[in-house]
């Protein structure tokens, strides 16, 4: 599904390299989790993969179903299946919930689809996700609480089922209840798609105790420095980052 | 040149009767440039009272005297070759486009639009007739019942004088600007429609069901009077871009409505792009009546269009809406002008302006506030959106408060589509040109909203069409 090599990347505008050499594959209907420290490069990582503008590729290639997609523009890469929900959804005054839905469903359901089917089919996923309907009437990520965003950004993966879905810090802003909740859908979908690939980015463990991921890796500098199981995660819980660190600098 | 008598005016017109029997000099009316004998034949071939004649003449001698504006895009305006321009055509000879001159986009547009066959050639000028008479009769004949006049601005100077004698060009007067004064020499075509007094008409006239009656003229004049209690609105134009082998349209829009009564005017101009688009628009509201402009430019060159709003009567109101798409290459000078002449008056102005490209909007806007007017209130609001670093517009608002006691507020924003914003809606699949769409979907819904719900689709979709391709 998707596979990269030595991937490595800066900021466009600071010239500021972020990624370091990051390798990994993930398979298709595996669940794959990146941990790491804020500021580690996780989200950068997430961005690159969708094609970020902000960042520049200089070494290393990303495949996704044996395809270069290196240079594919952001908007191929989201039609060919691979979704992100991002850590910070960017806010677009002047563009309501439903008029977002009313475009972008467009480049995934089939035209025979009357629009109003899918729109009724959006509003119960959001009321699943816990967002009530007249939000579809709000501005676009606008004066959103970070709940209502990471609600909103997990529920569209069942919104444009995409074979491969990276979910960055989902459980930020979410309290336990809305996590629980918001997981319980993302893993019930999983079951119903088996085939879809999922990478969950966090930074902590809480929310690892509800997923069940083939592998974790660890990202430290823009580098992944250890891949494991579930165990990995529970180390990581325990003794924290430090001790990784310290075994990277030795 | 100095002025003629009346009496030597009439003694000319006498005269060009007998020249129209040479067929050389009748050719001559229908060639390029003008004059004021041109402007005196065109009288005489339609046929028109004296006092019209007079009144071209008149406006003729305003247009020589004039300069062109110094204001505005003049790099462009400055252009204009006046000499290089017919001034009248002889009707069945107009629209002789053959369809292969016919540009490519604007077939394309047309494809998309889904603008049925006949109707294509009609915009296109290939065609003078558009097969909706039959359409059209039924309208016009629940209209006449009701004593609601409809018909183009010639017919109603010949079935009725009296009315037009006492309303055209009351409004707009020739010395208003030079493009007004060069309209009232040489105008032809447009509406004129009478409502008579308490008549609320059901439907909204719309001058796209009755192409036919030249109404889409390069110099075309429309009059409107409500009388009093009445209601009407009144649609112009339509999201299909038309094509025109005449690069200069300066059209005159009036409207009176007297007393209590309401109009409302929906106008959506889609000129080729290479059309200079200068329009005067003005209404006059007596007591309590109300008036909306609502106005849609997207093609053209140049345009340069202030609808106004002379707020007369005690407690009348005004509405203007505006939407202006202006794409490289193209500039859209739109604005208004309110003025509020008597107590409890009050209006709105709400522009948006949206510049792709190198485009270029500007909103020029002027409200007059005169003692007359205590307790009067206005709320300009203009937005604009630029969709590109090269995109650019400007606003120019003058406020001119004579009655301390009211109420003006304007309030100007510009947003642009950040490369994060872009980039978030195209990892949800949208093509640049999508994303920029939906945005601009949502910066003019408002406006949309005002619009029957045909114009309101047709209007979307035309948006679409006009962002494909259109970045890059
Ligand atoms: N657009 C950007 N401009 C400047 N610095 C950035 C940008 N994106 C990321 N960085 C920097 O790169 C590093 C990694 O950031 P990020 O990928 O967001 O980390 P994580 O998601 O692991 O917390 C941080 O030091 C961050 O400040
Ligand atoms: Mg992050």
């Amino acid at each position: 599904m998707l596979k990269i090599r030595d991937l490595k990347a800066k900021v466009k505008s600071l010239d500021k390299q972020i990624l370091n050499g990051v390798d990994f594959e993930v398979k298709k209907g595996e669940i794959h989790c990146i941990m790491g420290k804020n500021g580690s490069g996780k989200s950068t990582l997430g961005h690159i993969i969708m094609g970020n503008p902000d960042y520049e590729i200089t070494d290393g290639q990303i495949y996704f179903e044996n395809e270069l997609i290196n240079d594919l523009p952001t908007n191929e890469r989201a039609t060919k299946g691979i979704y992100l929900a991002f850590q910070n959804p960017i806010e677009i005054p002047g563009v309501t919930l439903a008029n977002f839905f009313r475009y972008t469903t467009k480049k995934f359901y089939s035209e025979d689809i009357p629009y109003p089917k899918i729109r009724k089919q959006i509003v119960e996923l959001l009321g699943k996700f816990g967002i009530p309907e007249d939000t579809m009437r709000r501005y676009l990520n606008e004066g959103f609480s970070g709940g209502e965003r990471k609600r909103i950004e997990a529920m569209q993966v069942l919104v444009y089922k995409p074979k491969l879905a990276i979910l960055d810090e989902i459980d930020s802003g979410l309290d336990i209840d809305g996590l629980k909740n918001v997981v319980k859908y993302i893993n019930e979908y999983v079951e119903q798609n088996p085939d879809t690939s999922i990478i969950f980015i966090t930074h902590y463990s809480r929310l690892l105790q509800y997923l069940s991921p083939n592998m974790v890796h660890v990202m430290i500098n823009g580098k992944i420095v250890l891949s494991g199981d579930m165990s990995l995660a529970k180390e990581i819980d325990e003794k924290g980052y430090s001790w990784l660190e310290d075994s990277i600098k030795t | 040149m100095e002025d003629r008598s009346v009496l030597e005016l009439r003694e000319m017109a006498e005269n060009y009767k007998y020249d129209f029997k040479d067929p050389y000099l009748y050719k001559e009316v229908f060639e390029k440039g003008l004059d004021e004998e041109k402007v005196i034949k065109i009288s005489k071939i339609k046929g028109e009272p004296e006092w019209m004649t007079e009144f071209r003449v008149n406006a003729y001698r305003i247009f020589i005297s004039k300069p062109m504006p110094t204001w505005g895009n003049t790099e462009i305006l400055n252009k204009i070759n006046f000499d290089d321009i017919h001034y009248y055509v002889r009707p069945e000879e107009d629209h002789k486009t053959s369809w292969d001159e016919v540009p490519e986009y604007i077939k394309k547009t047309f494809d998309r639009l889904g603008i049925p066959e006949a109707e294509r050639k009609f915009l296109a000028g290939v065609t003078a007739q558009y097969e909706s008479e039959v359409v059209y009769h039924s309208i016009r004949e629940d209209l006449a019942k009701q004593g609601v006049i409809f018909t183009d601005m010639d017919t109603g100077l010949k079935e009725y004088p009296e009315i037009v004698r006492k309303y055209f060009g009351t409004v707009v007067p020739p010395e208003d600007n030079k493009f007004a004064a060069l309209n009232s020499a040489v105008w032809s075509g447009g509406s004129f429609v009478y409502v008579p007094p308490n008549v609320k008409v059901s439907i909204p006239l719309q001058a796209y069901f009755r192409i036919n009656a030249k109404n889409m003229g390069q110099f075309e004049r429309t009059l409107i009077i409500a009388e009093e209690g009445s209601e009407v609105t009144y649609i112009e134009g339509c999201t299909a871009p038309v094509y025109s082998s005449h690069s200069l349209h300066s059209a005159v829009v009036e409207i009176i409505a007297l007393p209590n009564s309401k109009v409302q005017y929906i106008t959506i101009q889609n000129w080729s792009r290479d059309v200079y688009n200068l329009v005067t628009k003005r209404s006059v509201a007596y007591e309590n009546a109300k008036v909306g402009w609502i106005d849609a430019n997207i093609g053209s060159l140049l345009t340069m269009k202030y609808p106004s709003i002379y707020l007369l009567g005690e407690g009348a109101r005004g509405e203007i809406i505006s939407v202006a798409f202006a794409k490289t290459g193209q500039h859209q000078d739109a604005g208004s002008k309110i003025v509020l002449a008597a107590p409890n008056t009050s209006a709105t102005v709400t522009s948006k302006s949206i510049s792709v490209g190198s485009g270029r909007a500007s909103y020029r806007g002027l409200v007059k506030v005169y003692k007359e007017a205590k307790n009067s209130k206005v709320n300009v609001q203009c937005d604009a959106l630029l969709l590109d670093p090269e995109s650019r517009t400007d606003t120019y608002p003058v406020i001119e408060v004579h009655q301390p006691n009211a109420a003006i507020t304007h309030e100007a924003t510009v947003s642009k589509i950040s490369e994060q914003q872009l980039y978030y809606l195209m990892s949800r699949g949208l093509s640049p040109e999508e994303a920029k769409t939906l945005i601009i979907h949502g910066f003019i819904e408002n406006f949309v909203k005002e619009l029957p719900m045909e114009y309101a689709v047709e209007m979307n979709r035309l948006i679409a069409l006009e962002m494909e391709g259109s970045v890059g």
